[in-house]
């Protein structure tokens, strides 16, 4: 397996007072493929974010790394671009505005014009055509988090780092975006990490989903491969015999085995834990 | 005609030259000792609505009856939830009850009274915590106790306005348990504002879209035929949970959809890459433009605006 975007032995601590050290992530060994959708799950504090926050490099490695696109990773950069569970946009600044920030930095070589062409297209394709121009004020919660999506990937980033995007917002809402972020996600194919607590979600939009121990000293405890198809859609997958059963299986891994730390171990060349039953294909062409 | 009925109701805010409509042509009937669940997005004026059946505002055009009269204003009949809880501060959980009690039946003696608040407290399992301060409790604590304060007053009907949007997950699910067992208890005419599409259908008779604003009105009521009392976990693997689910959030995208005018555009995206500004601004080889991806530079994609 060609990985795209490697993390070998991830490690973040923090000195404590007494002298020792409080280790929240350890041994967080993960490979991703290009145009790879991964979702990592866990309990609220157990590192989810950390891992991801390091790999954008707002967080500082303490030992391991972090290799993108045959670079090792140090400091953050355009070329992963984040969208935070808040939207983090800038209140002085128009919609435009805030996506035209990063635009002007990696596109410098480009023309005006073209520059322009990048935000428009974005901000449309997620729905705010209508409202370019407004400020983040004049925004629901939703319409700013399509302005967060649509900055990160406006910039053709090599990576897109998704930290619980939806969690603020109400489930009509969140079923929405994910959609407006999937629709978007197939047709550009950037590999992607999203942290969420959201099992249903993790499903729906992922090819795998880590599943995260608890901290301190947290890990990846398993993952599981999601084989549906895509073009995925939310009704059909939800009425396959196998989506209970992946369902499940995350759910009781968050409620039992979460709290035992068992760093998860790849067998047989396997990198995900398969539980889709063999009629699988049948079953999808009853739809 | 029903015990609760709204009809052709319309309500706007704002002088005419800066008008919102809020809501539009709503009608709704409610039998006593219904259960119904009106579910709409934020933002739709779930909150106008409402108020108008709490007689807090009154309806632009239209009429609101209850048992057959036409209400004229807010009233002890009427039992409100909000999703703030709303209890005073500087009263405990006794005093916040007890000051519903004593408006209600000033009649009863003060031990009736006192016996009558008591019995409220313990319903929804909270007598260990009586003397205490709102700020002392939880906000599943709070919400508690504005219920008992609601129930506590005997309305006819009970409006619950977002009740549990303020909650974590969990102490979410105890309370619609909760809620489910007061209501099959004494089966009291509900209304429950929500926009939690499994609340909706977990709890009530039947389920109504309240489609997105403005000029927002109310869809197709959907019946929800699951025999009670409902566990959660069965239901949530229901069959015709998920049906009614899938009914209920289609249509709601589905009209929010309605809204957008179906005008296209016509949307370029310059096919170039990044720059790698790692090292600023200086770029190898002479080249002063940015390197495109492939001979085909333009792509054109239609989006409804």
């Amino acid at each position: 397996m060609s990985a795209y975007c490697e993390i070998s032995n991830l490690v973040k601590a923090y000195p404590t007072a007494d002298g020792g050290q409080a280790v929240i992530v350890k041994d967080f060994n993960l490979r991703l493929k290009k145009g790879e959708f991964v979702t990592v799950i866990g309990h609220s504090g157990c590192g989810k974010s950390t891992q991801l926050m390091m790999l954008a490099g707002l967080s500082s490695i303490t030992d391991g790394g972090i290799v993108l696109a045959g670079k090792e990773l140090s400091g953050p950069g355009p070329d992963r671009g984040i969208v935070f569970q808040s939207p983090s946009l800038l209140p002085w600044m128009t919609a435009r505005e805030n996506v035209m920030l990063g635009i002007n930095q990696v596109f410098f070589t480009a023309s005006k014009r073209e520059r322009a062409q990048i935000a428009e297209y974005y901000l449309s394709v997620v729905g705010l055509a209508d409202s370019v121009d407004k400020y983040p004020v004049e925004l629901s919660q939703g319409m700013r988090q399509r302005v967060g999506i649509a900055r990160a990937f406006a910039l053709k980033p090599k990576m897109l780092l998704l930290d619980e995007p939806f969690g603020m917002l109400d489930s009509l809402t969140r079923y929405e975006l994910q959609q407006v972020l999937l629709d978007l996600w197939r047709k550009e194919r950037i590999t992607a990490m999203m942290v969420t607590h959201d099992v249903d979600e993790a499903l729906y939009l992922s090819d795998r989903v880590v599943m995260m121990t608890d901290g301190p000293e947290a890990t990846i405890g398993d993952i599981l491969e999601v084989k549906f198809p895509r073009p995925r859609e939310r009704k059909v997958i939800m009425e396959l015999p196998d989506y209970q059963k992946l369902r499940e299986y995350l759910i009781e891994f968050l409620e039992v085995r979460a709290h035992q730390r068992t760093p998860f171990v790849p067998q047989n060349g396997a990198d995900a834990t398969n539980i889709h039953s063999a009629d699988f294909g049948a079953a999808l062409a009853a739809f | 005609m029903s015990f609760l009925e709204v009809k052709n109701v319309s309500k706007g805010y704002g002088p005419p030259w800066k008008r919102s409509e809020i809501l539009e042509d709503i009608n709704l009937s409610i039998e006593e000792g219904e259960f119904v669940s009106i579910i709409g997005y934020s933002g739709a004026g779930k909150t106008t609505l409402m108020s108008l059946l709490a007689g807090l505002i009154k309806p632009d055009k239209g009429t609101v009856t209850l048992g057959g009269k036409a209400m004229s204003g807010p009233g002890p009949d009427r039992g409100l939830v909000f999703q703030n809880y709303s209890l005073l501060p500087w009263l405990t959980v006794y005093e916040n009850v007890a000051l519903a009690v004593d408006q209600v039946f000033p009649k009863w003696s003060t031990a009736e009274r006192k016996a009558h608040t008591e019995k409220f407290i313990k319903m929804v399992n909270l007598t260990p915590a009586t003397k205490k301060l709102p700020r002392e409790l939880s906000g599943g604590m709070r919400q508690r106790v504005s219920v008992a304060r609601t129930l506590a007053i005997n309305p006819r009907v009970l409006l619950l306005d977002e009740p549990l949007g303020a909650l974590d997950a969990l102490t979410r699910a105890t309370l619609q348990d909760e809620i489910s067992r007061l209501w099959q208890e004494d089966r009291k005419t509900v209304v429950l504002i929500t926009n939690d599409p499994d609340e909706a259908i977990l709890l009530a008779d039947r389920v109504i879209p309240l489609t997105a604003g403005p000029k927002a009105t109310l869809g197709p009521s959907i019946p929800v035929t699951i025999e009670r009392p409902r566990d959660r976990k069965c239901v949530s693997e229901d069959y015709d949970f998920k049906q009614i689910r899938n009914e209920v959030i289609d249509y709601l995208l589905k009209a929010r959809d309605r809204h957008k005018a179906s005008l296209s555009r016509n949307l370029v995206l310059p096919d170039i890459e990044p720059e790698d500004i790692s090292r600023g601004r200086r770029l190898s080889g002479g080249r002063r433009g940015p390197v495109r991806k492939s001979e085909i530079k333009r792509e054109n994609v239609e989006v409804e605006v």
